[in-house]
């Protein structure tokens, strides 16, 4: 069974029909891609999967766990980590402070300093402006803390929204490194990208989202392959 | 010498000022919303400090504290009943409601308490202290209404700063959605902000009427908008800017009452309170408005 299974949901802002009948799986250890153009319903996807909006029908089972009008804050404690779009970090907090609340729901001190140790680490960075607002840190910067705050929780799925998004291809190509590296230690990953190309080459598989719908699904490199992927999303 | 003691004055309303402000302003940074019921909390909290003593011989402290746990229950069940089922409602209808839940309170209190005005005995029976010959009267009010402002300046700020809790504060006023996946309950969250706002108003009305014993149900209307006044003033979801605005606006009353003129010393305080919102719109130690697009 999948890790992740979201089952026809259906999601409106007021009367717009934003997502329509969407249905994906996530598999433990995957990284699968979410993409689309801008207004097709990927951010809306996550904010319904994470608690932030609520599907007006349909299912979303984590870990065989039905947490569809699971409130966000409870769906955290069970091990998934959104990093959402725009970064979205407390900037009148300081970076330690900021990594402090994606700890939030844990309790375990000890356990707390090793995920410190382990991010630090990860974003040397963040180490060295410990101390410094989080809201005077670089694009960048600012993209390795929200990362690093998701981590906090030690989740076991980790959903990234846009994470390439306004940075320079720098440290574009550092994001989608970290992401790979996130990977390999066992953290499953559901990346939503306009990126199409990056999100690809790094991803197993794929869904490919147009106005609220699933239009293709498959393995990350027979889409990158379809001629029409390649004609609307990899400028080929 | 009368300058000394009107700016002492100045000082001891300003404290109470500046108390009132904290509710209104850590209601604001968190909610995003005004809560004009604020001063009437002022008054209930009062009213149940008088009959706490007065019927059931209380000593002073323990009375306050019973005002603290009412109006705390108070002003999280007005949040519950009032304000939660509008958490996504307009703005306007938020103010609007606030308004109505003002209004309700006195009313009730009038039922409850009746209209005419009550004597209240201060709460403090200290005399004070007599400096200078006798020239300078510090009453003992005065000395307790200064020392209870800056006690709970840096309480609370200890709190917002330094725990847990005080830290899912500051992340909700910031960004709610964000704080949510965290794992942070707003709700809660905002419950516990009204819960201290309410306490610190409890502890305002006993201070304010222990200085000014005329107690009657409007008695908390003119206060709550003097200290919104100082919340805007300061820069309204800035703790440290209640403080500032709050102290500020009782010195200017005072001292406008005592050069100008009595009947003027209201005009005064709102013609300041213009004049700063014209030059620093967001106030004194207001932050830059990040509406986000």
């Amino acid at each position: 069974m999948a890790m992740l299974e979201v089952k026809d949901i259906n999601v409106y802002y007021g009367m717009i029909h934003a997502i329509q009948g969407a249905s994906f799986e996530v598999n433990e250890g995957d990284i699968v891609a979410l993409i689309g153009a801008n207004g097709a319903g990927k951010t809306t996807i996550l904010h319904t999967v994470t608690g932030l909006l609520q599907a007006k029908s349909g299912s979303i089972t984590f870990e065989g766990k039905d947490i569809t009008r699971m409130p966000a804050h409870k769906i955290v404690t069970h091990g998934m980590s959104h990093v959402p779009e725009g970064r979205r970090i407390f900037s009148q907090l300081s970076v330690y402070e900021n990594l402090l609340m994606g700890a939030y729901t844990r309790k375990d001190k000890g356990e707390v300093a090793a995920s410190f140790d382990m991010v630090y680490e990860r974003f040397p960075r963040l180490k060295e402006r410990r101390n410094q607002m989080a809201g005077t840190l670089s694009g960048g910067e600012q993209q390795m803390l929200a990362m690093g705050r998701a981590l906090m929780s030690k989740p076991k799925i980790l959903l990234l929204d846009e994470p390439s998004m306004g940075l320079s291809p720098l440290f574009v190509s550092e994001v989608f490194k970290i992401i790979e590296e996130i990977s390999a230690q066992g953290v499953t990953v559901l990346l939503v990208e306009q990126n199409a190309k990056k999100a690809l080459a790094i991803a197993n598989r794929a869904y490919v989202l147009e106005t609220g719908k699933i239009v293709k699904s498959g393995d990350s490199h027979e889409l990158m392959n379809d001629p029409s992927i390649k004609a609307a999303y990899l400028g080929e | 010498m009368t300058f000394l003691s009107y700016l002492i004055n100045g000082i001891s309303l300003g404290s109470v000022y500046a108390i009132i402000a904290l509710g209104y302003t850590m209601v604001y940074g968190i909610a995003k919303m005004l809560n004009f019921a604020h001063g009437d909390v002022i008054m209930v909290g009062a009213y149940v400090s008088f009959y706490a003593t007065s019927l059931y011989g209380l000593p002073t402290w323990a009375s306050v504290l019973v005002a603290a746990i009412v109006c705390t229950v108070l002003g999280v069940t007005i949040e519950r009943l009032a304000y939660k089922p509008l958490r996504t409602a307009p703005s306007l209808a938020v103010l609007i409601t606030a308004i109505g839940v003002s209004y309700f309170l006195q009313n009730a209190a009038q039922l409850a308490f009746g209209s005419s005005p009550i004597v209240f005995p201060s709460a403090v029976k200290f005399e004070g202290i007599r400096l200078f010959d006798g020239q300078l009267v510090i009453s003992g009010i005065t000395i307790v209404t200064v020392l209870a402002c800056i006690v709970i300046m840096i309480a609370l700020t200890l709190f917002i700063n330094k725990t847990k809790m005080g830290r899912a504060m500051r992340a909700v006023s910031e960004d709610k959605g964000a704080a949510q996946l965290m794992g942070v309950n707003v709700n809660s969250t905002i419950s516990m902000t009204f819960a201290i706002g309410s306490a610190l108003a409890a502890i305002a009305g006993v201070l304010l009427c222990s200085a000014y014993p005329t107690l009657q149900p409007t008695t908390g209307s003119m206060p709550g908008i003097k200290a919104f006044t100082a919340a805007v003033f300061g820069g309204i979801g800035s703790i440290p800017g209640a403080m500032i605005g709050g102290l500020l606006l009782g010195v200017i009353q005072i001292l406008g009452s005592a050069y100008i003129s009595t009947q003027l010393s209201d005009a005064v305080v709102f013609a300041v309170l213009i004049v700063v919102l014209l030059v620093k719109p967001t106030g004194l130690m207001g932050k830059k408005m990040n509406e986000k697009v």
